[in-house]
């Protein structure tokens, strides 16, 4: 694990955390959103560093970790056929389908490549005209310009063998959803810095407004989780409902212009299901019909039957928030990284393969 | 895979008509290529924030290196050479081109 001597700046480090211990005069529970931000704040020994007041739990915002089964599926299907490349980011390859994953499906002779960016299918559709390229396109706001610009580059350089198979997910509906579920009890939330870098800040006011809760746009080194808690500790103790920005070293209010443009040109807004949080309402992007003969779902008619989640895996109570993954009966014996039962295990983002690989870290918390 | 990674711009090459600005980003002498069609502004020696493939933001120097460094620790930079795709003869001539550059 790291030390606080390890940090950016261990006094600054220091001065934040004495300064939280001292503002700190009875229990709150905040919400980080983004999953690295979780990763950061378990690897970091953040939780062993706060008061015992300061409750964080982990939200929903690990694009991997909310794709729903059926779309994996969808995509394990398409990999299947003969005449198609699979591509996605690595995270994907080992999210459990309702029989198999990416990997399994590869190993029985599927094409499925791991890509780092989006261009480069369009680059290898381009290689390869005799085939088509699908691009498995998962991600919350920060990713959704890159899948946008691979279609719109695509389209620019007559790139016809190229589509997505798109399942964008959106960070202030599910801030909605979690906070409308009749059991929450989240306080205040960080929200995510690179999500805001393209989006700016302007949709969380209004939820500041409508639940009266503190958010800080956050970013996700040691330094800045620090800052954020701070901040949002400070509005709690003072009886505010406000939104700041921590992270105004990157993020500007209004977002990054050209990048939202992009996205609004390929995509629109529709309701989406989240794995282990259900259907919720204008919560998802999906391709434009101007733009549908580079939808996956379109091009090749995807008709599967429904498939239920495993009923083992409750990362659902987990991304709301109302428990921590060493709650659930099978964390560590039956659902491993290794072998996971739900996706928020496979992810390095994921709270469960978080917790799972820094347990020594957390075990100190608990001592 | 949410998070952006700082990178040095090496060159810029206008393609299709000038409908799409790629570059050549070093992320600590890993090569790789992004766009800047989300950062027009960005030129040659300049910083950038680059998300899978996508530059999105202009940072300074410093802000740049310290981000890289943690992410290294972290392992969160294990992404830029985790990839299947190989790039074309062009491409590979230019990043012979671009090591004898360094």
């Amino acid at each position: 694990m790291k030390y606080l001597s390890e940090y950016r700046d261990p006094d600054v480090a220091q001065q934040y955390l004495d300064e939280i211990h001292r503002s700190v005069t009875r229990p709150w529970t905040i919400m980080e959103v983004c999953g690295g931000q979780t990763h950061s704040l378990v690897r970091n020994g953040i939780l062993n560093l706060l008061p015992k007041e300061v409750n964080m739990v982990h939200g929903p915002g690990c694009p991997v970790c909310v794709t729903s089964l059926s779309i994996i599926d969808k995509a394990i299907h398409l990999a299947e056929r003969d005449n198609i490349i699979l591509c996605s980011f690595g995270d994907m390859m080992r999210v459990p389908g309702s029989s198999r994953n990416l990997q399994e499906a590869k190993a029985a002779g599927a094409d499925v490549r791991i890509l780092y960016s989006p261009l480069e299918a369009v680059n290898l559709a381009a290689q390869n005209p005799d085939k088509e390229v699908v691009f498995f396109a998962v991600g919350f706001e920060t990713t959704a310009p890159a899948n946008a610009l691979s279609v719109l580059h695509a389209k620019r350089r007559g790139v016809d063998n190229y589509s997505i198979l798109s399942n964008h997910v959106l960070v202030p509906p599910a801030i909605k959803a979690v906070m409308d579920d009749p059991e929450c009890r989240i306080q205040a939330f960080l929200a995510a810095g690179h999500v805001c870098t393209i989006m700016g800040t302007s949709e969380y006011h209004p939820l500041v407004e409508q639940y009266g809760i503190p958010m800080v746009v956050t970013g996700f080194e040691p330094l800045d989780l620090l800052q954020g808690i701070l901040m949002v500790v400070k509005q709690l103790e003072a009886g505010e409902a406000k939104l700041e920005n921590q992270y105004s070293r990157i993020v500007r209010p209004e977002g990054n212009e050209a990048a939202v443009n992009a996205i609004q040109e390929v995509f629109e807004i529709t309701d989406l299901t989240w794995r282990g949080l259900a259907e919720i309402p204008e919560s998802g992007l999906r391709v434009r019909n101007e733009y549908s003969k580079y939808d996956a779902m379109r091009k090749f008619g995807i008709n599967l039957a429904p498939v239920q989640e495993n009923p083992d895996c409750i990362s659902g109570q987990i991304m709301k928030g109302l428990a921590k993954p060493h709650d659930c009966p099978n964390f560590g014996t039956k659902c491993k990284p290794e072998m996971p039962l739900g996706a928020p295990m496979v992810s390095s983002e994921g709270a469960c393969a978080a917790y799972y690989h820094f347990q020594t870290v957390l075990e100190e918390i608990a001592a | 895979m949410c998070l952006a990674i700082p990178g040095k711009i090496k060159s810029i090459r206008h393609e299709y008509d000038g409908q799409i600005k790629m570059a050549k980003i070093s992320f600590g002498g890993i090569l790789k290529d992004a766009t800047l069609d989300m950062v027009p502004q960005a030129e040659v020696g300049d910083y950038v924030l680059v998300h899978v493939g996508v530059a999105i933001s202009v940072v300074d120097e410093e802000e740049a290196k310290q981000v890289f460094k943690y992410l290294e620790e972290i392992g969160e930079t294990d992404e830029l050479t985790e990839s299947d795709y190989v790039p074309g003869q062009v491409e590979r001539g230019e990043i012979r081109n671009l090591l004898k550059d360094e």
